[in-house]
This record gives structure tokens, C-alpha cells and sequence, in this order.
């Protein structure tokens, strides 16, 4: 449990890291979709279906949003208040803040076809 | 109405209760809900549940000790501080003092997307850390069922539902989790009651001849006795109060010491002193009997020795009754003004009969009377049926009894003047019953009043006449003549027959006496005479004596001249002058 843990914090810099690389970060221009796509992976502990969840975002951001993405991944046993501020009762959750809306997807993120719509990535149907 | 046997306090005490502060129903749950178990509160929509949910932590809180944690899924906290005001409860107080955390679990379904295998860790890291906060051993889930219609994937849902349960009981938190019955034959509408095995209520919120009453039943309760009845229940400003059906049991006091009726005559058919305090006394009578004068004597003499009163009006407002009996000399303003006596006026109608049982029990618990007057029953017979009056005056009766509080029901009774079968059946409840009657002899009615029992004491077993006088009630001895008890005009008209033959017999007493003193004066007259008479002829008898005498000394005298005259033998004269003086003197 507590290598896994130290694994994932690892990630979570690395992606950050990479993140914060990227200009124009505050930019509000583009009304469909955000210039930096900020990612909230909200989770429980390094349980499977965290690592898996952070696992399968990480795949599916660099497919499409590459260079585009910040993750921020969130231990809600380390910060249990932040689950209450966003509003999270399910495990892992994946906020992304769209530009008229707060989208929240849920689960460990294996359909990447519903992360997609839910990113506002890909067309529904 | 059913009953049972008295809730019994469980026999062993291996299932450790929690009380939830709840008026009633920890008597009914045998002390509480099951401590560090989950207990599911099922209702219908505005059954009660959230207040329930609400008062189980703020009692915990304020009574108990016990710091709470509610998890709302459906109303904002502000919602919630605002319908916990309205039954007097000061959430935001709890709050800062730490003694409650609300946490509002926002979601909506139209933000989520499930991209796969998910659990509700969120939830149960958010209960965690409320529970941390304040050192919680409450917490509230309402309604938790609410997840359903915003989380996909029911079968995890339920999976995620059971491990929370099974969580919230290793953490040994007495949790009370809500749930929406919307059908008869289910408790949930999820069947999440199956994960909740200790101890399961449903409220009910039911419309009966367009009257609502609130009821609860606790279904299930494992390892404890419970009441099984339905138990209507109410939510005021002071919170839920439950009422237990049954009573606890046969098992108060009975004082010896009396309280005076406040109309002497009456006092006087007790045994001379009135009711027993704490007793029951139905008072029946047809309309216009004087039912309402009869307890208005008992509220003022209680009063004037300091009692306090509750008068309970279901027909007259309180102004009425003091104006009406102000006409027989009966002033209660005094007592109202001073706090002694409080009414209670208003139309059974308005509510079902067990939540004005129920608020009955809640004016006595807070004014703390030692008289009560309930004016009349029979009213309660027109939102209810006859076995559910019955039922509810016999629980009434014995909480009056409990609290030794001396209680005088009055009922009306129909025209006909017959003993009612309702009453007959009521009467069995009381200790004392005076019965009123209307009296009609010679085309007029008139009010007469009996003591048909009176348990404990010796009482008269004579019917009083009572007339309302602009000075009070006054008990008047009934004459009985050929025709039955005679009142009004005929008592009166006997009592003046026996008036004049009393003065008649009085005058011949008075006519007899005078011609004693009159012959005594004949009597004496005529002794005044005879006394005349007599010293009349005695002043005869005396002068002829003395004359005679007189003619004697004469006779004598003129001899003795002739004597000398002729010269005769001188001493033979003096001789017998001498002899003759002798003699006369």
C-alpha cells in the first residue's frame, strides 16, 4: 500500500511538472473547449481502482490532450474537507471544469468512449 | 383501537439502547434506539422523518452528551436550520459549539458520467471526518436513498450502501438513516431496509375524514421487546411527541386527601368533603343541565386555594364562560389574570383525536395543573369513533392519574335523560360520577343532580334539586310526593302548603293558649265575685251580731231603769248588772 502510494505522488508530480511547462495557462479565449485542460482526480487512498483510474486518465490525456493537461490528484483521506468543497462522494471522481459547467465522471475510467463525452472531447453518439 | 400488554424495559440488558430524547418514544422502544446500530426511519413524504432525524441529534446533543453528525442528500443546511427553528431547536448554535456537523451531499445527476467501476469512499471519508469533528456517536443519513436517483450502477450503489451500514456499525455509531416508503408493501423504495436488521420505524402520515394524524410504528427492533401498536404521534414547536396507546399500567398513587367540590351541599353528599384529589369525575348531563356552572364552582373554589386549573373548552370560548358565569355570581377573570387558571377553548375538529390527546398532554405537562377540566368528551365522539374516545380517555384518565391531578370530565348526554351506553362505558374509567338531570313535573323543567357513585367514600344517595342563583349554585332538598321527586314550582307550592298548614296549627296553638288565659280570667272574676258576695254577707252576719248584741245591752239596761223606778232590792240589781256586763264583754 504505501509504495503504491509513493508511486502515484511521484506521478502526480511528474504530470504537474509537465503541466506547468505549458504557456497561456489562464487564457479564457476559447469558449468550446479550455486552452489547459484542468483535471481533478479526486480518490481514496492508493486503492486499485485509484491507481487504475489515474492510470487509465493518464493514457487517455496524452492520447488526446497532449501538452494540454494538468492532473491534480487528490487524496481525500489526506484532505478529507476537499471532498466536501467538491462536492464528492464517489471514488475514483474526475472533475473537469468546463467552461459553462462542471463535469463529474465517476468510476475507474476503463470506458474511455464516456470519459470522452464527459470531457467534452468527443461527440455524443 | 387495539391493546397490548404494557411495553416491558427489556429483561437483560445485553443490547446496550441509546435514548433518543424523543417525549414517548423511548418508553415505547424500552429505552431507545439500539446503540452503535443502524435504525431505519421509513415514512412517506412529509411523514416526519427529517424532524425525527433532527430532534434524535439535537437531544443527543443537548440532553445526552452526545455530538451528532446529519448527512443530508436532500435539503440545504439551510433548509434544515430552518425547519429545525420551527420546532425550537437552534442548529446554528449546535454548530458552533461543536456539537453538530451538517454536511449537505450535493450531486445531480446530469454532472455525472460513469466511466466505470466507482465506490463511495467520497461518502464515507466526508462521514469520517464530520464524525472526527465534532466526536460524533449520531449520525443521520437522510435520505440516503436519494444516491439512487443520482448514481448510476445501482448494484454498486447497494453493494456500497451495505459496506456504509456495516461501517457506520464498526464504528459504533448509532446512526438513524431515512428512507421514502412509497408504496404500502415496501418500507423503501430501494430495499435498502435489508441491510438495516436491528431496528426498523415507520412513520405515517394519514388523512381520516379529512383530519390527519401522525402515527409510528416500530416495526422491528431485534433482540428487544417493543410496543408493536401504532403510536400517534405529533410535531409542534417542542419537537415529536409520541404517546404511547397502552397504558404503563395500573400502578398510581391514590391519595386520601380531599378537594372541595366548591359548592358545600355537594362536599356534603362526599362524605362532607368532595373529591378525592387525583380522581376521575364524570359529570353527565343533558344540555342545559348546568354541567359547565357545576365545574366553574370546582375551578374557583380550586383556585381560591391556590390550585392551578386547566379548563380544556371544546364547545364555549373562554370569554363565554366567563361571562356566562359571571351570571351566577362566579368571577374567573381574577383567576385567569393571575396565571391560576388557563383555558383551553377549541373545536375538536380541528385535529384528529389522538393529537388533541396529544396536545392535552402537552398543555398539562407544561402548565402543571392540579385540576383539569374537559369540557365536554362527548364533543371528541364527533372526530372519532366511540372505541377510539374510549381509548384515548383511558389513557388520558390514567396520565391525570399519574400525576395525581384531579380531572372533572363533562359530557352531554342526549335528551331522552337515559344513562347512555357510551357514558356507561366511559363511566367505568371514572371514580366519581354525578349525574345531572333535567326534572319536568308540572310543565316546567328543572335541574336535579345525583352522586350515581363515587368510589372510596360514602356518598348521599339522595337527588338534590339545584337552582343557579345570582349567587351560585344551590343544592336544595328534593320533596318526593306521589307523582316522584318534586322540584321547582311543585317543591316550592309544597313547600307552601306545609308553610300555611304550619301556621294554622300554629294559630290553633296560639287560639288554645288564649282561651286558657281567658278562662283563667273567668275564673278569676269569679272568685272576685264570690270573695264580694261572701264579705257581703259577712259584713250582714256582723252587723246583725253586733245589733242583737246591742239590744241585748238595751234590754238589760231598761230593766235595771225600771228596777230603780220601782225601787227594787238595789243589790239584786247590781248583782246581776254585773253579771250581765260580764257576758258582754
Amino acid at each position: 500500500m504505501a509504495a503504491k502510494k509513493t508511486a502515484a505522488t511521484k506521478a502526480v508530480k511528474k504530470t504537474v511538472k509537465k503541466a506547468a511547462r505549458k504557456p497561456a495557462q489562464t487564457a479564457v479565449e476559447a469558449f468550446e473547449t479550455p486552452t489547459v485542460w484542468n483535471l481533478k482526480l479526486y480518490v481514496a487512498g492508493q486503492s486499485p481502482k485509484s491507481i487504475r483510474a489515474f492510470a487509465n486518465l493518464k493514457v487517455l490525456c496524452e492520447e488526446h490532450l497532449k501538452g494540454r493537461y494538468q492532473i491534480e490528484v487528490i487524496d481525500l483521506l489526506e484532505h478529507p474537507h476537499l471532498a466536501r468543497g467538491a462536492q464528492i462522494i464517489a471514488t475514483p471522481t474526475l472533475v473537469v471544469k468546463l467552461p459553462n459547467a462542471v463535469q463529474k465522471i465517476i468510476g475507474d475510467l476503463s470506458e474511455t468512449d464516456r470519459v470522452l463525452i464527459g470531457l467534452a472531447l468527443q461527440p455524443v453518439g | 383501537m387495539r391493546r397490548t400488554k404494557p411495553v416491558r424495559p427489556p429483561v437483560a440488558q445485553i443490547l446496550q439502547k441509546v435514548m433518543t430524547g424523543i417525549q414517548g418514544l423511548d418508553e415505547i422502544t424500552g429505552g431507545g434506539l439500539p446503540q452503535g446500530r443502524p435504525t431505519l426511519i421509513s415514512g412517506g413524504a412529509g411523514a416526519g422523518k427529517t424532524m425525527f432525524a433532527l430532534e434524535f441529534l439535537v437531544r443527543g446533543a443537548t440532553e445526552f452528551g452526545e455530538s451528532g453528525v446529519f448527512i443530508s442528500f436532500e435539503e440545504t443546511i439551510a433548509d434544515l436550520t430552518k425547519n429545525a427553528s420551527s420546532l425550537g431547536f437552534n442548529l446554528e448554535r449546535l454548530v458552533a459549539k461543536k456539537k453538530l456537523f451538517i454536511d449537505h451531499i450535493q450531486i445531480s445527476r446530469s454532472e455525472i458520467a460513469e466511466t466505470g467501476e466507482y465506490d463511495l469512499d467520497g461518502l464515507f471519508i466526508r462521514i469520517a471526518d464530520a464524525v472526527k469533528r465534532v466526536g460524533a456517536k449520531r449520525v443521520v443519513l437522510d435520505t440516503i436513498e436519494a444516491l439512487f436517483g443520482e448514481l448510476p450502477n445501482p448494484s454498486i450503489l447497494r453493494a456500497e450502501i451495505r459496506r456504509l451500514f456495516g461501517w457506520l456499525k464498526d464504528q459504533g455509531l448509532t446512526t438513524v438513516i431515512t428512507a421514502e416508503r412509497d408504496r404500502p408493501e415496501k418500507l423503501t423504495r430501494h430495499g435498502i431496509e435489508e441491510f438495516v436488521s436491528d431496528c426498523v420505524i415507520v412513520l405515517d402520515h394519514r388523512i381520516r375524514e379529512e383530519i390527519s394524524t401522525r402515527r409510528l410504528r416500530v416495526v422491528k427492533y431485534r433482540g428487544s421487546t417493543h410496543g408493536t401498536n401504532e403510536y400517534p404521534f405529533l410535531i409542534d414547536e417542542h419537537g415529536i411527541s409520541v404517546l404511547p396507546i397502552s397504558s404503563l399500567g395500573l400502578d398510581h398513587t391514590a391519595p386520601t386527601s380531599r378537594i372541595s367540590t366548591g359548592i358545600d351541599r355537594l362536599d356534603g353528599m362526599m362524605g362532607g368533603k368532595g373529591f378525592f384529589r387525583g380522581s376521575s369525575i364524570l359529570m353527565s348531563g343533558t344540555s342545559g343541565t348546568g354541567k359547565t356552572s357545576v365545574a366553574a364552582h370546582f375551578v374557583d373554589a380550586a383556585c381560591r386555594s391556590g390550585e392551578r386549573c386547566l379548563y380544556f373548552a371544546f364547545e364555549e370560548s373562554p370569554r363565554q364562560i366567563i361571562r356566562n358565569m359571571r351570571s351566577i355570581g362566579i368571577d374567573l377573570e381574577p383567576w385567569l389574570r393571575s396565571g391560576l387558571l388557563q383555558f383551553h377553548a377549541a373545536r375538536p375538529t380541528y385535529a384528529g383525536i389522538e393529537e388533541v390527546l396529544l396536545v392535552t398532554h402537552k398543555h398539562i405537562d407544561s402548565f402543571k395543573p392540579g385540576v383539569v377540566i374537559v369540557d365536554p368528551i362527548t364533543n371528541l365522539l364527533s372526530i372519532s369513533s366511540l372505541n377510539e374516545v374510549r381509548s384515548m380517555l383511558t389513557r388520558l384518565v390514567d396520565f391525570l392519574k399519574t400525576k395525581e391531578i384531579t380531572a372533572l370530565f363533562a359530557s352531554l348526554t342526549a335528551a331522552d335523560g337515559f344513562l347512555e351506553v357510551n357514558e356507561a362505558d366511559i363511566s367505568s374509567l371514572m371514580d366519581t360520577w354525578l349525574l345531572l338531570k333535567a326534572i319536568e313535573v308540572g310543565g316546567e323543567r328543572n335541574r336535579a343532580m345525583y352522586v350515581l357513585k363515587s368510589r372510596g367514600m360514602n356518598h348521599s344517595n339522595q337527588i338534590r334539586e339545584f337552582v343557579l342563583t345570582d349567587h351560585g349554585l344551590q343544592l336544595l332538598d328534593v320533596y318526593l310526593g306521589p307523582d316522584g321527586v318534586l322540584t321547582g314550582s311543585a317543591r316550592v307550592s309544597q313547600e307552601g302548603r306545609e308553610k300555611a298548614a304550619g301556621t294554622s296549627r300554629r294559630q290553633g296553638l296560639e287560639g288554645r293558649g288564649r282561651e286558657l288565659d281567658r278562662k283563667r280570667e273567668i275564673f278569676e272574676a269569679r272568685m272576685t265575685m264570690l270573695r264580694a258576695e261572701f264579705q257581703v254577707e259577712e259584713e250582714l252576719i256582723q252587723q246583725s251580731i253586733s245589733e242583737s248584741k246591742l239590744l241585748d245591752m238595751e234590754l238589760l239596761q231598761d230593766r235595771g231603769q225600771m228596777v230603780r223606778s220601782r225601787d227594787a232590792d238595789k243589790s239584786a240589781f247590781k248583782k246581776r248588772a254585773q253579771i250581765s256586763k260580764a257576758k258582754a264583754r
